[in-house]
């Protein structure tokens, strides 16, 4: 039997998929281009005896997400440009107190208020590293409303497995677009929750991870009476200025990521067997990048696109065999240059790198991206 | 020997704890754990939150589900735990600049939805962690490590703050008025809504020497010499009121709870 198909907006598609992955809490605060997520939360988490807040602002409502995940449920915020700045303090907290939860960031014109009402991509840097400190993340950057949908379960899904923050980088395009989408079939999709502890209450370590680097999580209200804390802390919860525990610390938070890379990155490629050149972008750039392919495969020039899916990590491995094949890679994206920096470093001059940037609010089109590879060719 | 309250509700194992000889944080940090103990509630069911600063550090010695979260944000946070979970208590130990310098947003929007959090606000002038800057309650014209020729910023009547704002319950006493704190805290938490409980600390360390308060015990007594309980006060004319401050309850009423409304709209919606 088909699915039923539903006219969606990128916005809708993530609380859809938020409360498929189990969300029951979502704190924020009004913003444009992310508004519509707070608006169907509110509308729709009571539905299902989850809870919704408008904070006072969007520190505290990232805070009051963080809150909420402690007692067990699965919290969500969203934001765009100027929120996702003022969030960033407890992003920090939710990475080293290694509290699960979910940051939507519709990115939009920067820096400051910048263009409140168009696209950018201006947070691709942000989003790894908004928060001051050596930390993990994990970030997702959907491309369509189907896939925003199924990325905010893996968003969900990534959050609850490794115990971390997951942003997932939306853009103003993606966000507010319309598509028709079909749901996937609800009964067949991986749901995962958080790892109980399995010791006796006055055995429970919070912060003792197990071989995979994370530890198990017990909730608020049942019964371990444990201590979070932001400050550096060892196994107990409990906070240290030992050289040892810091280093300890951190360098696990971020191998629990760095580790675990394998199972975590995800990009997308298209005919990039033969190709000679190939347009790497992400989220609504990503569209155009493939007409542009399009356009020039029909003209005989062998074009491939490359999509990274998740931004951090990056997906290392393959950019750098691809970067030994082809005679260049031109990054397309709506900042001066973000995610070329990664690009660059990670091809090692292996091939030429060309960059198709904007910052005016408007989408990079077909033509520009066609218009370097005229260049380049 | 720590008495039958410390060695019941601290985590003993994590004293001495870093507060300076003489500081009066011990004395209210005690008070909660009597006032909790007191009340009678479910030790797995409380959840206690502190923000950044000298007195937020209590939360790591007490022995429930404890959680010592960023600069001003712990009301923020202790609202995401009690909406997720109403059936915790939710207490709240926060400072004077904590609570209402970087986190004074978010104390009168706790206050405004009237969410039942006991605050406890420990008063003691002075941003003590840093080494003794200037807060929103040091007295005018004190001192302060950046106050070097005195403050001139008024400071803040937390109380009368969170009254207009909307707490439902409203008091202060200090560490001398110990079991006048104890039973104010008893009623904070019995009180189905926001209740805030002003507590004068003293701080000899860096409020007192900046300004010549004398020693810890002269602190004290200077809370006794100069405090002034409200039903006396309200008999006495405002000109013998004056260098004074009031202790006591300020606000006991009754206003629907934030958690209660939530909680009848999820249970409406099938109904309608």
């Amino acid at each position: 039997m088909k699915n039923k198909e539903l006219l969606m907006q990128g916005n809708e598609a993530c609380v859809e998929g938020a409360l498929v992955a189990g969300m029951r809490f979502f704190a924020g605060y009004p913003i444009t281009p992310s508004t519509e997520i707070a608006e169907l939360s509110s509308e729709k988490l009571p539905l299902v005896g989850g809870k919704f807040i408008q904070m006072e602002d969007e520190i505290a409502s990232m805070a009051a997400t963080i809150g909420a995940s402690l007692t067990g449920l699965k919290s969500m915020t969203a934001t765009s440009g100027p929120g996702f700045s003022l969030k960033q303090e407890n992003i920090g907290y939710a990475a080293i107190a290694e509290v699960p939860c979910v940051i939507v960031d519709v990115q939009r014109g920067g820096p400051s208020t910048g263009l409140p009402t168009s696209p950018s991509q201006g947070d691709i840097m942000q989003s790894k590293w908004g928060t001051h400190g050596d930390h993990p993340i994990i970030v997702v950057a959907p491309a369509s409303v189907r896939e925003t949908f199924d990325l905010t379960i893996k968003a969900f899904n990534f959050s609850e497995t490794y115990r971390t923050p997951v942003i997932i980088l939306l853009d103003e395009v993606i966000g507010h677009m319309r598509e028709k989408i079909e749901l996937p079939d609800i009964s067949k999709i991986d749901i995962v929750n958080r790892k109980k502890p399995l010791v006796n209450k006055e055995d429970y370590l919070p912060f003792k991870a197990d071989e995979d680097l994370v530890p198990p999580m017990a909730d608020y209200g049942e019964g371990y009476r444990f201590h979070v804390t932001g400050l550096v802390h060892d196994e107990t919860g409990f906070p240290s200025n030992n050289p040892d525990v810091s280093d300890k610390l951190i360098r696990r938070l971020d191998a629990k990521i760095e580790k675990n890379k394998d199972k975590i990155v995800e990009w997308e490629e298209k005919n990039t067997n033969d190709a000679e050149i190939i347009i790497l972008s992400i989220g609504c750039v990503s569209r155009a990048s493939n007409a542009a392919m399009k356009i020039m495969r029909n003209k005989g020039i062998k074009v491939g696109t490359f999509r990274p899916i998740t931004v951090w990590p990056f997906p290392e491995k393959r950019l750098e065999e691809l970067s030994q094949k082809v005679k260049a890679i031109i990054v397309a994206e709506m900042n001066l240059g973000q995610m070329a920096l990664e690009v660059e470093r990670i091809s090692k001059c292996m091939t030429r790198i060309e960059k198709v940037n904007k910052v005016n609010g408007e989408i990079i089109t077909p033509d520009e991206i066609i218009a370097k590879i005229k260049e380049v060719l | 020997m720590p008495s039958a309250i410390v060695n019941e509700y601290f985590r003993t194992k994590k004293l001495p704890q870093i507060w300076c000889p003489g500081c009066g944080h011990g004395i209210i940090t005690r008070a909660i754990t009597v006032a909790l103990d007191k009340s009678n509630l479910n030790r797995d069911k409380i959840c206690i939150v502190s923000g950044i600063g000298c007195s937020s550090r209590a939360t790591g010695y007490l022995d429930f589900d404890t959680l010592h979260t960023t600069h001003g944000r712990a009301i923020a946070f202790a609202t995401g735990i009690k909406l997720a979970k109403p059936e915790l208590t939710v207490i709240v130990i926060t400072g004077d600049g904590d609570c209402t310098a970087i986190g004074g947003n978010h104390l009168i929007h706790a206050c405004r939805r009237n969410i039942d959090i006991t605050a406890i606000v420990f008063n003691n002038n002075i941003y003590g962690m840093t080494g003794g800057q200037y807060s929103p309650t040091t007295p005018k014209y004190d001192k302060g490590t950046t106050a070097p020729y005195g403050n001139i910023d008024k400071s803040f009547d937390i109380p009368g703050l969170a009254a207009a704002a909307g707490a439902t319950y409203v008091a202060r006493a200090t560490a001398y008025h110990a079991n006048l704190l104890i039973s104010l805290i008893q009623k904070g938490i019995n009180n189905k809504g926001f209740s805030l409980i002003e507590a004068i600390s003293d701080c000899p360390t860096y409020y007192g020497r900046k300004n010549k308060k004398g020693d810890a015990v002269d602190m004290l007594e200077w809370q006794k010499k100069y405090a002034i309980n409200v039903t006396a006060a309200s008999k006495m004319p405002p000109e013998s009121l004056k260098g004074k401050f009031i202790i006591g309850e300020f606000k006991n009423t009754t206003e629907p709870e934030y958690t209660d409304e939530y909680q009848k709209i999820i249970d409406n919606i099938g109904k309608e």
